[in-house]
This record gives C-alpha cells, sequence and structure tokens, in this order.
C-alpha cells in the first residue's frame, strides 16, 4: 500500500473538511497496478501557506481552488511550473471563465473540478489522477532499470571482447621476442591457443549477432508453419561431426512433423545452442537425447545430456547475459555465456517456459514448453 | 636478496593472461605461484605467503581483485600487491583508483594497466619488494 499526499488548497472550511472525509476510506486498487494508493489529506486556507506545505511536504496531487483571500490559484499552479515541481494539479473552480481554464492549462493543470462536487465526481477524478501517478512512477522504475541494465552489459561485453584480444597481442609479443628461443615449434602452443582464442571471439560475435535480432524486435520475424521434428533434426546433423569427434551419440526420438507457427530461424538458434552445449558440457562417450511431444495444448521439447551437470545455485544463473560456470571440467570450454540467455528471450516471445533439472557429474535436462493456442501451458 | 628468493602470486582467470604474466615474471627471474580465481586464491594464501601479489580485478565478479586484495592484507598486512586491470580506460566503468576514499578501503599499493611493458612491470614489482625490506 502506497500513501499519495493530496493537498486542498480552498478558503472555504467546508471543501477542505469534505475532500479530507471522502477521502478517509477511499482507495485505489486496479488489477494491472501491482500496489494500492490511499490518501493522506493536508489542507491550506490561503495560497501563501499552501506553497509552504508544497515546499516541505511535496504532495503529490494539488486540489486548487483559483479565488483565494491572498495570491490565487492560478499564482500558485505559475510558481509550481516555475519550480518544475512534479505535482498534479486540480482545479476546483465555481466559476471557471473559458479565458481562466486555457490560462491554467497551459500552466499545465491536469484537470478540473467544478464546485459543488459530488463525492463521486472528485472520486473519480482522483481515481484517474492515481492511475496517472502510478504509470509515471513506473516508467521512471523501468527507465533507470533499463539504463542499468545497458550499462552493465556494454562493460561486461567490451571486457569479454578485449580479454581475447589482449591474450593474442601478449602471445604475438612473446613470439616477436622469442622469448622462448629460436625453435618455431616451441611457439605451437601460443599460436594454438591465440586461434582457440579468436575462434572464441568470433562465436561471441554471432551470438551478439543472434541476441541483437531477439532484441531489436519482431520486424523481421517471419513466422510460418514450422516443423519442430526437421528443425531439430537439421541441427543434429549440422553438429554431428562436433559430436562423433567427441564420442557421443546423438538421438532424436520423435519422426512425425511437428508444426506450429514460429520464426524457423528462431527455432533453429534455440536447438542449436542447447543441443551444442548438450555435447559441449558432455563426458567423451556420452550420449544426447532430444525429444518433441505434444502435451496437452502445448509442445514439449526436451535435451537431455549425460555430461557434467550443474549445482542448483548455477542453474539460478545461467539464463543471465555472459554467465559461464567457471570449474575445473569447464575450464577448457569455450563459450561466449550468451547461448542461454538468448534461448531464453526466444523462448519468452512464444510464451514458452525453459526448465532445467540437473545433477553434477550425471547430466543437465533442458524441457521446453511452447503453447500452441496462445494460452499458458497446464 | 636475488629474484629468485622472491615468490610472486599471480591470480587471473584468464589462463592466457596468466600464462603470459608468469612467463614475464618468471624472466625477471621471480619464482611464481599462480590461482585461477578468488576462490582458487584465498586457498593458495591459506598455505603459502608470497612475497607479492599480481591480481586481475574482474574475475568471479567484477570486483573480485578488491575483495581478494582486502582479505590478503587482513592475512599479511605487509603484503604488496598490485592490481592488474583492463577495465578503467576503456569502458568508463567510473572507479577512480586514485581517490583517497578507494585507496582506503581497497588497500592495493599499486594499479596497473594489463597492457603494461615488461620494463615498466619490472621497475613497480622492484620498487614495491624494495620498499617492503627496507
Amino acid at each position: 500500500m502506497s500513501t499519495l499526499k493530496i493537498l486542498v488548497v480552498d478558503d472555504e472550511p467546508g471543501i477542505r473538511s469534505g475532500v479530507s472525509r471522502i477521502l478517509r476510506n477511499f482507495r485505489v486498487d486496479y488489477p494491472f497496478m501491482d500496489e494500492a494508493f490511499d490518501f493522506e489529506v493536508l489542507e491550506a486556507a490561503t495560497g501563501e501557506i499552501g506553497i509552504e506545505i508544497v515546499e516541505a511536504l511535496k504532495p503529490d496531487i494539488l486540489l486548487l481552488d483559483n479565488k483565494l483571500p491572498g495570491i490565487q490559484g492560478i499564482e500558485v499552479l505559475e510558481y509550481i511550473k516555475k519550480r518544475q515541481l512534479n505535482i498534479i494539479v486540480v482545479m476546483i473552480t465555481s466559476y471557471a471563465s473559458l479565458e481562466l481554464a486555457v490560462k491554467a492549462t497551459s500552466d499545465g493543470a491536469y484537470d478540473f473540478i467544478p464546485k459543488p462536487f459530488t463525492p463521486q465526481e472528485l472520486k473519480s477524478s482522483i481515481e484517474n489522477i492515481t492511475k496517472r501517478v502510478f504509470l509515471k512512477k513506473m516508467t521512471n522504475k523501468l527507465q533507470d532499470t533499463g539504463k542499468q541494465i545497458r550499462f552493465t552489459f556494454l562493460s561486461v561485453l567490451s571486457h569479454e571482447l578485449k580479454a581475447p584480444l589482449s591474450a593474442v597481442e601478449g602471445y604475438l609479443k612473446m613470439i616477436r621476442e622469442r622469448q622462448m628461443g629460436n625453435k618455431i615449434e616451441d611457439y605451437d602452443v601460443m599460436i594454438d591457443r591465440s586461434l582457440d582464442r579468436i575462434k572464441g571471439m568470433r562465436h561471441l560475435i554471432l551470438d551478439l549477432l543472434d541476441l541483437t535480432r531477439v532484441e531489436s524486435g519482431k520486424a523481421k520475424r517471419t513466422i510460418t508453419e514450422v516443423d519442430l521434428t526437421g528443425l531439430a533434426r537439421t541441427a543434429m546433423d549440422t553438429m554431428r561431426p562436433y559430436a562423433i569427434q567427441r564420442e557421443v551419440s546423438l538421438n532424436l526420438h520423435s519422426n512425425e512433423p511437428i508444426l506450429i507457427p514460429g520464426d524457423a530461424e528462431e527455432i533453429e538458434i534455440v536447438f542449436n545452442n542447447l543441443i551444442s552445449n548438450a555435447i559441449k558440457y558432455n563426458n567423451d562417450g556420452g550420449s544426447v537425447d532430444v525429444s518433441i511431444v505434444p502435451n496437452g495444448n502445448c509442445i514439449e521439447i526436451s535435451v537431455v545430456d549425460t555430461g557434467i551437470g550443474m549445482s542448483p545455485s548455477d542453474i539460478d544463473k545461467i539464463f543471465d547475459d555472459f554467465v559461464r560456470i567457471k570449474s575445473d571440467k569447464t575450464k577448457h570450454i569455450a563459450g561466449s555465456g550468451l547461448g542461454l540467455s538468448i534461448v531464453k528471450k526466444l523462448i519468452d516471445n512464444y510464451g514458452g517456459r525453459i526448465e532445467v533439472s540437473s545433477i553434477p557429474d550425471q547430466g543437465s535436462t533442458f524441457v521446453i514448453r511452447i503453447p500452441t493456442d496462445n494460452k499458458p501451458c497446464s | 636478496m636475488r629474484p629468485a628468493d622472491y615468490t610472486i602470486l599471480i591470480v587471473d582467470d584468464d589462463s592466457d593472461y596468466l600464462f603470459q604474466l608468469q612467463a614475464r615474471v618468471e624472466k625477471f627471474g621471480f619464482k611464481t605461484i599462480t590461482a585461477e580465481g578468488q576462490k582458487e586464491a584465498e586457498e593458495l594464501i591459506e598455505k603459502t605467503k608470497p612475497d607479492l601479489a599480481i591480481l586481475d580485478l574482474m574475475m568471479e565478479n567484477e570486483d573480485s581483485g578488491f575483495i581478494l586484495c582486502y582479505k590478503m592484507k587482513k592475512k599479511y598486512p605487509g603484503l604488496p600487491i598490485i592490481i592488474a586491470t583492463g577495465v578503467a580506460a576503456e569502458t568508463g566503468i567510473s572507479f577512480d583508483i586514485n581517490d583517497e576514499n578507494n585507496r582506503k578501503w581497497i588497500k592495493a599499493d599499486c594499479f596497473l594497466d594489463k597492457g603494461i611493458r615488461s620494463e615498466r612491470l619490472k621497475e613497480e614489482i622492484d620498487k614495491l619488494l624494495l620498499k617492503n625490506n627496507s
């Protein structure tokens, strides 16, 4: 529950106490707002006192009469505009002339309540204003976290891009300085490491392109009927040479085409990432089993490996950008730390969910559920 | 004392940079021990007291180097520590390492850019070891 402060500036005591009474037990609560609001009413009999309270207590909403004993309501409004205070102002006025209304609106008044007003008129105006205050608060919050996320992303990205460059640069300098003597074969390890780092960097750049595609919006999406089984098979065929090298067997447990509306390229990215991870983090001689089954209103895709597995605390992190699980077992496995974050973002676009279960040293299971009818999966 | 009498601890989560820095420091004649992260380094210093430590900044977390530095200084107050970073200059991470307040809690003796030339690195190491022995 949040409380909004409402200041009533009116020289008629009846109006001030009326507003207090009407709003005392009033609450604004909407399904789309994750908090409810109630109100605390502050009172001022003159514009001068009103300004003092504005400065001292920073109300959220100001109910302002124009006809006041000292300075006029419109002057209070001008003051608030000049000070660029974040207050929503509603004029309460008995004989609003068009001229005053125009002037007040151009000075930032949000609404007019004619005097005398019924409790219902006051409440519905306050209700609208509350929604506006809420949305404004949310927008500010989202912009702030958005900026923060962007900044963190960029600083980590530049670190990730610079690390391989520095490594290769370092090796080149060592080679130029003939640090290991004059025999070229003594530099083989450095050259191999340099090539590995360059390869890793290329992967990172490709993953970044995928990520940009996912995040930059849906303009380029081509939604057609796509066959999940077919796309899984293509992904597995692409990966087979790598699997053979690691002696990992790849098994697809679906034969029938399974059609869903989707973007083939996106689904391909999902399969490529999950299957290549399942091979990469497997043990030599292990296996990867992929199955695609309709289940209620959803399609269930599972990728099961017999690899090194993860701890529960690792599972919590793996869908974040640039997260890689660091251990002796993963030390020599290259990766950008972006693959699963891309997968998660793509699946989100389909209204789907991804779940992981894993046992260290035994393997991991990734299960994706995609609804076929826009309803959440049961 | 000769360089070979000193043991220098190098901590970096990038195995290539670790290898390269180790090669450079050994070329100066020092003995080296290495760790590939904050956790490994913390375990290592339980058993061994190096004469100087060179720490990477961003490892498990983006401030791992600072935390490690703090813990090492607590355990071995006189241990000279160099923090090697590739971060500050280009990413704009707002961390003013010359700021008095930051220095107070981080307590590193010196900050060096990762791309530092060998001669400069040698100078810094010698200076810190000498200061520590006088």
